[in-house]
């Protein structure tokens, strides 16, 4: 496709947000009748690099060319107006409108100073049909299914100017297997109207079905573009997580795994449990003294299983069981009461509240499991939190300090510390060691370990693919938001990233 | 005094009361300077008048209010209805002593409800109105100022549709007690103190104060560690409505009317400020119920001392601005750090 002309280039594009270099010198070049996807782990870089493309942000350095004319959109309007259309995720249209109207809203084809709906209706008809879309545009748009909807996103991009690159943010996520065969059937149509489109994805598979070429990023730096076809789904997934074959093969496993695990008593059991968007049915178990590794890239539902587990989320499918008794009541506070502990993927998000103080924070979930009324007393409190800085060595002034000025590796120790104090019998770690450095990753990982010894039962979630291994008795699968398999006992990492990437490379 | 600058600035974020105070003093220190006889007491009756004792007692009112306005700003909140709520209850503890509404026996003991039950059926249908807002907003997931834009509207309307359109004068003289009332210090101040004594019992030898923090500064990561951070709110707004039914009790008491037009208007502008002189962001989280306290008496004591100096009545709205400018910029990231980067740079060896 690279024969049809460079349509975009991006050259040596800077972008810094406060505390993080979201991208540093990154290129990105776009054919004119090419379907190009952008893919790397969350927080790579590739919303920051469309939203300075689409000028939602603007670059601290580089250059965007289009058509060989430099470009510099100052806003999404802008950048419409250039011939840049993007269709986001959520799919940004009224749904009590009909289809005819949120096609062509803001341009209504006018007569007599009034809406002419016949011609409207018309023309909307037409649009449609040019993407193969055959539907009564009539209807509020409420009435159809999401990849209508969509379509009628995409349909809108095109109606507004001449598109020239038109991009795909996470356009599949909501759809069904057939709705997504429906969309890359428009997205094959305006690849051969000479349109060139940016399609971002979490789903690999996706990738290796419409796309032409790859832009990988990671840590926001450009790992490289390669045409599909030259690009294995494995080494693929390899380049995202950004390991050596021969890194990989070194992992020293500090817990020994002899085939036969010594099996405890099963405290958690997820029988075909799962939610409607979020997460596929699975079953998974849990039982005391055991590890079990969660593996799969980002957005593979593996955070989604941890809500499920935890009442965050509520299953509508599926039960789900703590020590032999059914689980009714779904909420944090019941799982807290029932033994089981969360500690969030998203620190900031979810773990910490900033202005509290360290000995606040560290209470906040064995106060909540007593009840308001039941205040833990001052010395009390002190004595938890003295007693957890010094286990799990938390770098503090005193116990009195807001938990906002310390550390990322020591805020993760003191959710961590928040989760121990309620002595949980099972702990779901989200991403426990994201963001801290690689000592106190160990000690996290050393923690795991120390606590399943001590009889407690584990659900270790990790992106990092050597830590999963090395504590972990056995490894749950994700991929595409469903688990596809379960290891038990030795496997290596190449095996499992097979997996994680879905079968056999890309041919 | 330049050598000690530091160590009290350094202080600001640590305590609350600081500001509040700072501000008060300073009016007050403005009253010495350019008001001779502001501090002039005088005994009537056996009870001290003076200005001293009018700012704390006219200031009542909105030192109940602002009780209940930090709770709920500390969540992350906000109560614009506060000030039709004091109208509910108004109209509704006259409709219980009166329920003829134009009595015209104007006997100073007739009464159709006992004088408790009064307060405590007024009291709890201010609560409900706080009930209801906090429902709107914990459960309905509207927005505060959205949810409790609702009652700050219909509010007035159903005081007045609660005594038919009309001014219901009260002649019941124990009910005038409780805004008029002196026992050494005027009564309302003990019904502010008991309030206040309540909430602080209430928050912080429980551990609702810490929650309502908590869920103020991040109600994810507190629904994430059980905290029922809708349970909280409700809490919190049923308080809020609580203490604005109190307030109009002992406004209508004070004037011996319930006048649903006038009672309680635009109070819970004066309410949010006095909790944001106070100290509590409006972005929600640390509060201290004392520094509200002290905010109420700071704006009360603006009032005063202006009415002292005849400034008239509509220019008092221009000083209470420019008191709102003077609130942010204190509170402002920007003059903070200015202050920071000046005090610690005189210390510094050159």
């Amino acid at each position: 496709m690279s024969d049809a002309g460079t349509l975009l280039e991006m050259q040596g594009i800077d972008k810094a947000f406060p505390g993080v270099q979201a991208l540093s010198g990154v290129d990105f070049s776009l054919a004119a009748g090419e379907i190009h996807a952008i893919v790397g782990e969350n927080g790579a870089g590739k919303s920051t690099l469309i939203k300075v493309l689409t000028g939602a942000e603007h670059r601290d350095a580089g250059r965007i060319e289009l058509g060989g004319q430099e470009i510099s959109a100052r806003s999404p309007q802008h950048a419409e107006s250039l011939g840049i259309a993007t269709v986001y995720q959520e799919v940004n249209l009224c749904p009590n409108l009909s289809l005819a109207e949120n096609v062509l809203i803001g341009r209504a084809p006018r007569r007599w100073g009034r809406i002419d709906w016949r011609t409207m209706n018309r023309r909307a008809t037409e649009i449609l049909l040019t993407l193969d879309i055959d539907v009564d545009v009539t209807q509020p748009l409420a009435t159809y299914s999401v990849a209508i909807q969509q379509m009628a996103a995409i349909a809108r991009a095109l109606e507004i100017a001449s598109v020239r690159v038109l991009i795909l943010d996470e356009p599949t996520s909501s759809l069904d297997a057939h709705e997504t065969e429906q969309l890359f059937g428009v997205m094959r149509k305006l690849r051969a109207d000479g349109i060139a489109v940016v399609f971002i994805t979490h789903f690999l598979e996706q990738v290796y079905v419409v796309a032409d070429r790859i832009t990988v990023l990671r840590h926001g730096r450009l790992v490289g573009t390669y045409p599909t076809a030259s690009l294995p789904k494995y080494e693929l997934v390899k380049k995202m997580l950004g390991r050596e074959l021969t890194e990989l093969d070194d992992v020293s496993r500090i817990r020994t795994v002899g085939g036969a695990v010594e099996v405890g008593t099963t405290r958690l059991v997820a029988d075909d449990l799962g939610r409607t968007g979020s997460v596929e049915p699975f079953d998974i178990e849990l039982r005391a003294g055991e590890v079990v590794g969660l593996a799969g890239l980002l957005g593979s539902g593996r955070t989604e299983v941890a809500a499920l587990l935890f009442g965050i989320d509520r299953p509508d499918g599926g039960t789900l069981s703590v020590d032999g008794v059914p689980v009714k009541d779904h909420s944090p506070i019941g799982s807290i009461r029932r033994g089981v502990a969360l500690c969030p993927e998203d620190r900031k998000a979810e773990g910490i509240v900033e202005d509290l103080t360290v000995r606040e924070n560290l209470i906040l979930a064995v106060q909540a499991r007593r009840g308001w009324l039941r205040r833990l007393s001052r010395r009390q409190q002190e004595a938890i939190a003295d007693d957890y800085i010094r286990r799990l060595d938390i770098a503090t002034p005193s116990s009195e300090q807001p938990v906002r000025t310390l550390s990322g590796g020591n805020q993760q120790k003191v959710i961590l510390a928040r989760w121990l104090a309620t002595d949980p019998e099972v702990l779901i770690l989200d991403e426990p060691t994201r963001g801290i450095d690689i000592g106190a990753k160990a000690e996290v990982q050393r923690l795991v370990l120390e606590l399943a010894e001590g009889g407690k039962s584990c659900l270790f979630i990790s992106s990092e693919l050597d830590e999963v291994l090395r504590t972990s008795d056995r490894i749950a699968v994700m991929r595409d938001r469903e688990k596809v398999t379960e290891f038990a006992g030795d496997v290596d990492e190449s095996s499992i990233m097979q997996v994680m990437a879905g079968g056999d490379g890309g041919e | 005094m330049a050598s000690r600058r530091p160590l009290d600035l350094s202080r600001i974020g640590e305590s609350k009361l600081l500001f509040p105070i700072v501000a008060l003093v300073l009016i007050l220190l403005f009253d010495l300077i350019f008001e001779p006889g502001f501090f002039a007491m005088e005994t009537v009756d056996g009870h001290l008048f003076g200005n001293l004792i009018d700012i704390p007692r006219n200031g009542a009112t909105i030192m109940l209010l602002a009780l209940g306005m930090t709770l709920v700003i500390a969540t992350g909140g906000i109560d614009l209805s506060v000030g039709a709520v004091m109208a509910i209850s108004a109209s509704v503890a006259a409709i219980l002593i009166h329920p003829d509404l134009q009595p015209l026996t104007r006997d100073p003991n007739a009464t159709a409800t006992p004088l408790p039950i009064v307060l405590l059926v007024t009291l709890a249908v201010a609560t409900l109105c706080g009930l209801w807002n906090g429902l709107l907003v914990a459960y309905g997931n509207i927005q505060p100022m959205v949810a409790t834009l609702i009652l700050m509207i219909a509010g007035r309307g159903i005081a007045q549709l609660l005594t038919e359109g009309v001014r219901v004068q009260i002649f019941y003289e124990p009910y005038a007690f409780l805004g008029n009332g002196w026992v050494i210090l005027p009564v309302s101040l003990f019904v502010v103190a008991a309030v206040y004594l309540g909430a602080w019992f209430g928050t912080r030898r429980t551990s609702l104060g810490l929650f309502i923090e908590s869920v103020g500064i991040n109600s994810r990561a507190s629904f994430y560690s059980g905290i029922g951070e809708k349970q909280v709110k409700l809490v919190a707004y049923m308080f809020c409505g609580f203490c604005a039914g109190m307030a109009g009790l002992v406004a209508s008491s004070n004037i011996r009317t319930s006048d649903a037009n006038n009672i309680g208007l635009d109070f819970e502008l004066d309410a949010i400020l006095a909790v944001v002189i106070g100290g509590t962001s409006l972005a929600g989280g640390r509060f201290s119920l004392m520094a509200s306290l002290v905010g109420a008496l700071v704006i009360q004591a603006i009032t005063t001392s202006m009415y002292a100096a005849g400034v008239p009545a509509n220019a008092l709205l221009a000083i209470k601005g420019t008191v709102v400018i003077i609130v942010i910029l204190v509170f402002s990231a920007q003059v903070r750090d200015w202050v920071r980067a000046r005090t610690s740079a005189r210390p510094a060896p050159t």
